[in-house]
This record gives structure tokens, C-alpha cells and sequence, in this order.
């Protein structure tokens, strides 16, 4: 089976300071085949982040295994890129050092990364800041460059964990589109952690919507609009019929979740 | 004035210079009026003239090039072994496991305490003096440069991580150009207090330097020379801290963004 298969995955992270221990995430089972743009869709505290780090191999999961294309998944690795919330770049490298260093670490000849560098330098829009350091960008940037940075690995698949939480509307609206754009050449295997409805149903071909924690899967939605999107899709009747279906399945995991203390 | 306004830099460098021109106007005042004793405290224009008196007699500045490399040497001797320990530590927690206690334990000894015990090993020659130093800055090295590197943001390894790099990238292309800049300061830092025990070690058993000076000059109860040699002590701390500020911004410039 090509794409990544988590199945029966649940991680329960060890009692901090005599409390109870905490199940961060209910055994899940989850697909994403080759090509697919797949949005986890949940309150703040449902566990996305673990089971998004579990894919990475950055955790371990208590139960289950995770598999990229039959193999089990042995750790982190240049196969699967990821994008974090928080600002990661390293500080010490410019825009394009920092998009080289994935393909510096495994060896790739100067030159040839330095073309892949400016390709997708251009991609995102960065190729007047390749000689910027990360501080001297603003948080969009940063995030169009962590993004680039993830992809000059080639990876097979893209996990994303909420990349543009950080940026105001605006902002994040663009680089919804962004990214869109950059998956409809590519058609990487994507699976993108978000808690904002519009940008998964704009973005995804699926979204799953997580209960409060322990996070499962509590429902399943096809987005049926076809590629490539335009931002004019948020505003028609469909758009927002499906988000309205999803605002009511979320709702009812977030007064839980609220009520549970987060 | 409002908390944290930036001043400009020639505000700056006025500011100062003001300080230094009031440090030595009140001097002069004192001094000259009267008001100190010649024989406790000399007077800055009777300092200048021992001090010139000192380098064109006395060979003072064979004196001062010997304690600039005492502590040079030492240092650098001391950062050799100080630093890799450091990283190590900061990177392998077994390795901090191992060395951390007696590290603790070691920078509380008092680098000045030894000195008795150094001559009976070393003599009073040029080992005792390197000995000195290096014992009196490494474990402070070491200690600061594993908080240091051991205090790398997770997130930046983890990205790493998922970049593809390993265990050698990791340590050598994460930790250590995150820790360089602190690395650098530290060492400056360090550098600093090596001046105050190769002074002590001068004072206590030596036949050269500027500590040897100091000492000498107390016997002939010249004020005016003593603070001649206190005074050019500060002034080489004052041009190494340039010096390595400098050369901190030129490898370093990300971190003063
Ligand atoms: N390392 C950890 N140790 C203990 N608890 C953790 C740890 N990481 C996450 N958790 C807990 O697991 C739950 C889910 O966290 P997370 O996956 O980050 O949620 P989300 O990304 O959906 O906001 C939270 O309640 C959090 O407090
Ligand atoms: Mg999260």
C-alpha cells in the first residue's frame, strides 16, 4: 500500500509529577494514499500534534505502527518533510542555507542544491531574501520558507502542523494559496493539522475531524470541489454549506474540550 | 530618559568618555588638594611620569608582554580542553552525567588557593603561571559552555531531524552554530577573570610581569607606579573585550540582528 497507513496508533504520555497519565490520542487508524491533500480538522488539545509528530517519527506511539509505503516507519527522516507551527528556521543561515540544509545533510553536491534552492526560492516568492537571515523576515516569509525548506528534500509525503497559525488573516489567506498552488504541481501526499474550518475545507480533498482528547477520528468529509481552486470558492453557497457541516461537528468537541480545561 | 529609548552612538561615546573625565577630575582634585596624602595615593600627572618612568628604565613593557601571554597561553590552553568537554556534555547527557558533579565541585575551588601548592609542583616559572589560569577558567568554561549548547530549543533539532540530518549533523551543524555566539561570550567573560589570577599569581611568587611590577613598587611605596600598573591592566581588559566583540560580530553577525 503506497502513502502513509497509521493503524491502531495511540500514545499516552507518562504521569508528570504524581498526576494521573494523559491519553493524548485514542487508537487511531488512518489513510492517506500517494497524492492525496488529507486536513485534520480539531479543537486545541485533541492530540493533532501527537499523531502529526508520531508520523514524523519525532514520538513514539504507545500502541499501533505507522507505515510510508508498507515499511514501518523507523524515526524521523528526509521521506517525510514537516512544517511546524513555531518559527524553526535556524538562525544562524540565511533564506537559502536554510532551504539547503535538508539536501546538505544527505550529501546532495553543492550545485545541485543550489538549483533546487532558487527554484523553489521562486516558488514561494523569496529569491530578493535568499541572503536574509530568518529575523530579518516577517512570520509569512518565515513560513514560506520553512515550507520551501521542507520541500527542497523531495519527501514523499508533507505533514503539516498548523504552519500558519501564527499569521493574521490576510496573510494566511495567501498562503493558503500558496501552498495549494505548490501541491497542484507537485501532488505531494499532504497531511495538514489545522483548527481552522475554512482553510481545511479549502484546502483538502478530505477532512477528519477529531474529537476532544483522547483525539479519534469522529467523522469523515469528502470536499468534492475540484482542482486548481481559486479563493472565489470561499465564498460560494457549497463552500459554505460544508462549512457549516463542520462547524456543528466540531462544535460539540470543543465545549467538551473547553470544559475539560483547555 | 524612558526605559529601553536607544541612545545614539555619539551620545553614546560622549557618555562615556564623560564618566572617565570626571573619574580623573575628581582624582586630580583630590590629590592635588590636598586631601589624600602623595604617599597613600599619587596624583595622575606623578602616575604618567612613573609610568614613563617604568617603561623607559624599568623595561615595563617586557613586563606587560610577559603577563599578556601568561594569560593568553593559559587561556587558550584552558578553552582547548574546556570547550569539546563542554559540548560534549551539552549534547551527551551520560557524558554531563560523568563529569558534572566533579565539574561543580572544582570551579568553587578558588584558582589563587592553589598557588602555594602549584609553586611546590611548578616552581615559580612560566608552568606555575599557565597552571594557574588553566585551572582557574576551565571548569567555569566547561560548565558554561554545556548550559550553554545544552540549552539548544528542541524545535530547532526536530526540524532537523525531519530534514534528514543525523547524530553528526545534529551536533555539528545544530548545537554548535546555535551555541558559537554564547561560546564566544562566555569565553570573553572568562577571559576576564584569568586577568585576576595571573595578577595573583605574580604578586605572590614571581621575577616578571606586571603583578611582579605591582609588588615591587609597593616595597618603594611608589602609589604612582602601582596604580601605573593597575591602570594598564584595565586598559589591555578594555582592548582584548573590544577585540573580541569585534571579531564576535564579524563571525557572528545572525545573532546581533
Ligand atoms: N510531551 C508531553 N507530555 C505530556 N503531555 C503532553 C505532551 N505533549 C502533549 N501532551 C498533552 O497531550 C494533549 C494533546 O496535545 P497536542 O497533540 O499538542 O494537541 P493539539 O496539537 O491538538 O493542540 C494535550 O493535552 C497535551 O497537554
Ligand atoms: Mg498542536
Amino acid at each position: 500500500m503506497s502513502g502513509v497507513v497509521v493503524s491502531g496508533v495511540s500514545r499516552t504520555f507518562p504521569s508528570v509529577r504524581g498526576g494521573d497519565p494523559v491519553q493524548a490520542l485514542a487508537p487511531v487508524d488512518l489513510t492517506v494514499g500517494e497524492g492525496d491533500f488529507v486536513a485534520i480538522l480539531g479543537p486545541s488539545g485533541c492530540g493533532k500534534s501527537t499523531l502529526l509528530r508520531i508520523v514524523a517519527g519525532l514520538d513514539r506511539p504507545t500502541t499501533g505502527t505507522v507505515t510510508l509505503d508498507g515499511k514501518p516507519v523507523p524515526g524521523p527522516g528526509a521521506d517525510r518533510g514537516m512544517v511546524f507551527q513555531s518559527y524553526t528556521l535556524f538562525p544562524w543561515l540565511t533564506v537559502v542555507e536554510n532551504i539547503e540544509f535538508g539536501p546538505r545533510e544527505r550529501g546532495v553536491a553543492a550545485a545541485e542544491r543550489r538549483a533546487t534552492a532558487e527554484k523553489l526560492m521562486a516558488q514561494v516568492g523569496l529569491t530578493q531574501f535568499a541572503n536574509h537571515y530568518p529575523k530579518q523576515l516577517s512570520g509569512g516569509m518565515q513560513q514560506r520558507t520553512a515550507l520551501a525548506r521542507a520541500l527542497a528534500n523531495d519527501p514523499k509525503v508533507l505533514l503539516l502542523d498548523e504552519p500558519f497559525g501564527a499569521l493574521d488573516h490576510q496573510t494566511r489567506s495567501l498562503m493558503q494559496e500558496l501552498l495549494l498552488s505548490i501541491w497542484e504541481t507537485h501532488r505531494k501526499t499532504v497531511l495538514f493539522v489545522t483548527h481552522d474550518i475554512e482553510e481545511a475545507v479549502f484546502m483538502a480533498n478530505r477532512v477528519l475531524v477529531m474529537s476532544a482528547r483522547p483525539g479519534r477520528f469522529k467523522s469523515e468529509v469528502t470536499i468534492p470541489f475540484a482542482h486548481p481552486r481559486s479563493y472565489k470558492l470561499k465564498t460560494t453557497p457549497d463552500f459554505g454549506r460544508l462549512e457549516e457541516q463542520l462547524t456543528e461537528d466540531i462544535r460539540g468537541e470543543t465545549i467538551i474540550a473547553v470544559q475539560a480545561g483547555f | 530618559m524612558k526605559p529601553l529609548e536607544p541612545v545614539s552612538t555619539t551620545a553614546r561615546v560622549g557618555l562615556g568618555i564623560a564618566f572617565f573625565v570626571i573619574f580623573f577630575a575628581a582624582w586630580a582634585a583630590v590629590t592635588f588638594g590636598g586631601l589624600v596624602p602623595k604617599i597613600f595615593l599619587a596624583d595622575p600627572v606623578t602616575m604618567l611620569q612613573e609610568g614613563w618612568y617604568l617603561i623607559t628604565n624599568h623595561g615595563f613593557l617586557v613586563d606587560i608582554g610577559v603577563t599578556v601571554w601568561r594569560v593568553v597561553g593559559g587561556f587558550i590552553l584552558a578553552a582547548l580542553v574546556a570547550v569539546p568537554l563542554g559540548l560534549a556534555m551539552g549534547a551527551y547527557k551520560p557524558v554531563e552525567a560523568f563529569f558534572e558533579p566533579f565539574v561543580s565541585f572544582a570551579r568553587y575551588l578558588p584558582a589563587s588557593a592553589f598557588i602555594p601548592l602549584f609553586i611546590l609542583w611548578a616552581g615559580v616559572g612560566e608552568k606555575q603561571k599557565l597552571l594557574v589560569i588553566f585551572v582557574g577558567s576551565v571548569f567555569q568554561i566547561v560548565l558554561m559552555v554545556a548550559v550553554a549548547v545544552g540549552s539548544i530549543r528542541r524545535d530547532l533539532v526536530e526540524a532537523a531531524l525531519t530534514l534528514g540530518a543525523r547524530d553528526q549533523g545534529i551536533v555539528g551543524r545544530v548545537m554548535v552554530p546555535y551555541a558559537a555566539p554564547q561560546i564566544a561570550e562566555i569565553l570573553r567573560l572568562v577571559l576576564g577573570w584569568a586577568w585576576t589570577y595571573v595578577i595573583v599569581a605574580e604578586l605572590i611568587g614571581s621575577s616578571s610581569g606586571i603583578g611582579h611590577m605591582i609588588i615591587e613598587s609597593q616595597a618603594l611605596l611608589a602609589t604612582g607606579q602601582m596604580i601605573f600598573g593597575i591602570i594598564v591592566i584595565g586598559v589591555i581588559g578594555l582592548i582584548s573585550d573590544f577585540l573580541f566583540k569585534a571579531v564576535n560580530q564579524k563571525l557572528f553577525p545572525w545573532s546581533t540582528i
